[in-house]
């Protein structure tokens, strides 16, 4: 799947990526190129710089150098007016889905709606049904705050309000994190399902190696900066969901089977140096 | 907007280190002074770009000026009214010593008109709104919110903070008049009730050394106090530090350095309006009055 899809146009291409924060650098020389409808999953373990790369697609963090390109156009070079009228075209699903604690559940899915097409009233609340609809969750819902909802559910709406402005790019954010097993494969039932019913291209951020095997066409493993020797290369692994299995390099291997490996080895050495000291 | 630049402190190397490290030190306080004042003056001027380009939504300026002005309303109040009191009590044996008791009116409508009014309802307000507008926006970054509106082509200033700006400018002079009015109230309750000051000298000796002048004195500071609470509440709400402990600091600092600002500018203020009305009314008999 990924082969064939990698003879279409990207859609976002990131060139020589580099992210720092302060003194910290969090991406070094990150170059990736994501082709129109493709399900990519960015894994990699907490601290190695997923989100910042996804916030960075959007413009919500400014590169250090290099460049995200989206549609053809560098979105570090967009005047405001013209980023906001391309993050029309994202959806963005935030790890802890970030609803506005002071709407209701309607008010947060039809906020993109208001905010760009406020005189559609009477379109809003069609389309905001429908969106509830497609992840799965009853009317009465609607009238609720953020704060009544369960986190599966939050999650859910946090999808509805990102699909109804029916973006061409839907960005997820480790979007099982913190849930039960069931909820999180409900959460990956509904990436596949929006996937079938709209054409868009999805990138999800996760640590989670059953939503990245299960949803995506194709993986890309980041390693944290901190554990990697200068001048090697921050992706650790790009392929597909199968040659992942196969891998030979060590530290890929390790992640996806979840293995501490020689982390529990420069754990006890911390803790004989803290002895000593 | 912050370049979040670290200015470490340097690890001590030689004996010449102890000599040069506090000077290395205090270059780094009074560099990160200055970044946070250029990202502060950035951040204001985004502000006010916003505010020109386009007016906020009526739903969240009404909300705004709901909770920023019609709820500080009777915290002001009383506290004005106190004041007032406060002031009658205080003025009132240094007064009597000399038998100037009936001019107390004027002292403390004069004070409350210029001074406290003004002074006594921007602290309020910094108190009350400038730390809830912290924290609630601190909160919304630490949550991702401010990112979440972001990623759906909404402004985070026009949307959070234009509405919040404007209401505590607008409202602030209302509630200036207000702490004015009950402080006057207050004390002429006190000196006319309590301490049995004649009514009639009372009143006229009030009307003698205030003006409307005064009033403008006071709604015009009120002005510029409103705008710095609105503006540093939010800029720290907006660079909220991650965590319970990131919202709290905000919401301290907010006070705290909208305080700090409002008492420098009421100085600079005082001495600004002093010479406006001098230029406008050289000949004025409140010159030589007061």
């Amino acid at each position: 799947m990924a082969v064939s899809q990698s003879n279409r146009e990207p859609i976002i291409e990131i060139d020589s990526l580099n992210v720092s924060f302060g003194r910290q650098d969090v991406l070094r020389n990150i170059s990736l190129s994501v082709p129109a409808g493709q399900t990519l999953a960015i894994i990699g373990e907490s601290g190695c710089g997923k989100t910042v790369l996804l916030k960075t697609i959007i413009g919500l963090v400014r590169p250090s150098s290099g460049f995200v390109k989206f549609d053809g156009q560098r979105i570090d070079q967009l005047t405001d007016q013209e980023l906001t009228q391309e993050r029309t075209r994202f959806g963005f699903v935030f790890q802890n889905a970030a609803l506005f604690d002071s709407m209701t559940v309607a008010e947060n899915i039809s906020f993109p709606l208001r905010q760009h097409h406020p005189d559609q009233r009477a379109a809003h609340e069609e389309s905001m049904l429908a969106r509830l609809a497609e992840v799965g969750l009853p009317t009465a819902v609607l009238r609720k705050r953020p704060a009544e909802l369960s986190g599966g559910m939050r999650k859910r709406v946090g999808l509805a309000r990102a699909l109804i402005m029916k973006p061409e790019v839907l960005l997820y954010d480790e979007p099982t994190t913190g849930l039960d097993p069931i909820v999180s494969d409900v959460i990956n039932e509904l990436m596949m399902r929006t996937r079938k019913k709209n054409p868009v291209t999805s990138i999800i951020v996760t640590h989670d190696m059953k939503t990245a095997q299960k949803v995506a066409d194709r993986i890309v493993m980041l390693y944290p900066l901190a554990r990697l020797a200068a001048g090697e290369s921050q992706i650790l692994f790009d392929g597909t969901p199968d040659e992942i299995e196969r891998t030979k390099d060590r530290r890929v291997a390790q992640f996806i089977r979840g293995e501490a490996g020689d982390r529990l080895m420069e754990m006890n050495e911390n803790a004989e140096e803290g002895m000593v000291i | 907007m912050s370049t979040g630049i670290e200015y470490a402190p340097r690890p001590r190397r030689n004996v010449l280190s102890v000599l040069t490290d506090p000077i290395a030190d205090l270059g780094a306080v009074v560099l990160r002074s200055i970044e946070t004042l250029g990202d502060m003056t950035l951040f204001a001027w985004q502000t006010l770009r916003w505010l020109l380009a386009r007016l906020p939504s009526r739903d969240a300026l009404y909300t705004n000026m709901y909770q920023i002005g019609v709820l500080s309303l009777p915290v002001v109040a009383l506290t004005g009214t106190f004041i007032g009191m406060v002031l009658a009590v205080q003025s009132y044996s240094q007064f009597r010593a000399f038998g100037l008791e009936t001019q107390l009116g004027g002292v403390i409508n004069r004070t409350m008109f210029r001074e406290l009014g003004p002074v006594l309802a921007a602290t309020m307000l910094a108190g009350r709104v400038g730390s809830a507008m912290a924290a609630e926006l601190g909160t919304m970054r630490v949550t991702e919110q401010i990112d979440a509106l972001s990623s759906m082509g909404a402004n985070p200033i026009h949307f959070l903070v234009v509405p919040r700006f404007l209401s505590c400018l607008l409202l602030i002079p209302s509630l200036t008049i207000m702490a004015v009015f009950m402080g006057v109230v207050g004390g002429a309750a006190y000196c006319v009730f309590l301490l049995n000051i004649d009514v009639h000298h009372y009143s006229a000796n009030s009307k003698l050394y205030v003006e409307n002048w005064d009033l403008l004195y006071g709604v015009i500071k009120s002005v510029f106090f409103g705008a710095t609470i609105g503006l540093v509440s939010c800029y720290r709400g907006f660079h909220c530090k991650a965590g319970a402990e990131g919202v709290g600091q905000a919401a301290t600092s907010a006070f705290v350095q909208s305080f700090v600002v409002i008492i420098v500018l009421d100085l600079f203020l005082s001495i600004m309006l002093d010479n406006v009305y001098s230029y406008l009314w050289p000949t004025s008999p409140m010159l030589l009055n007061g």
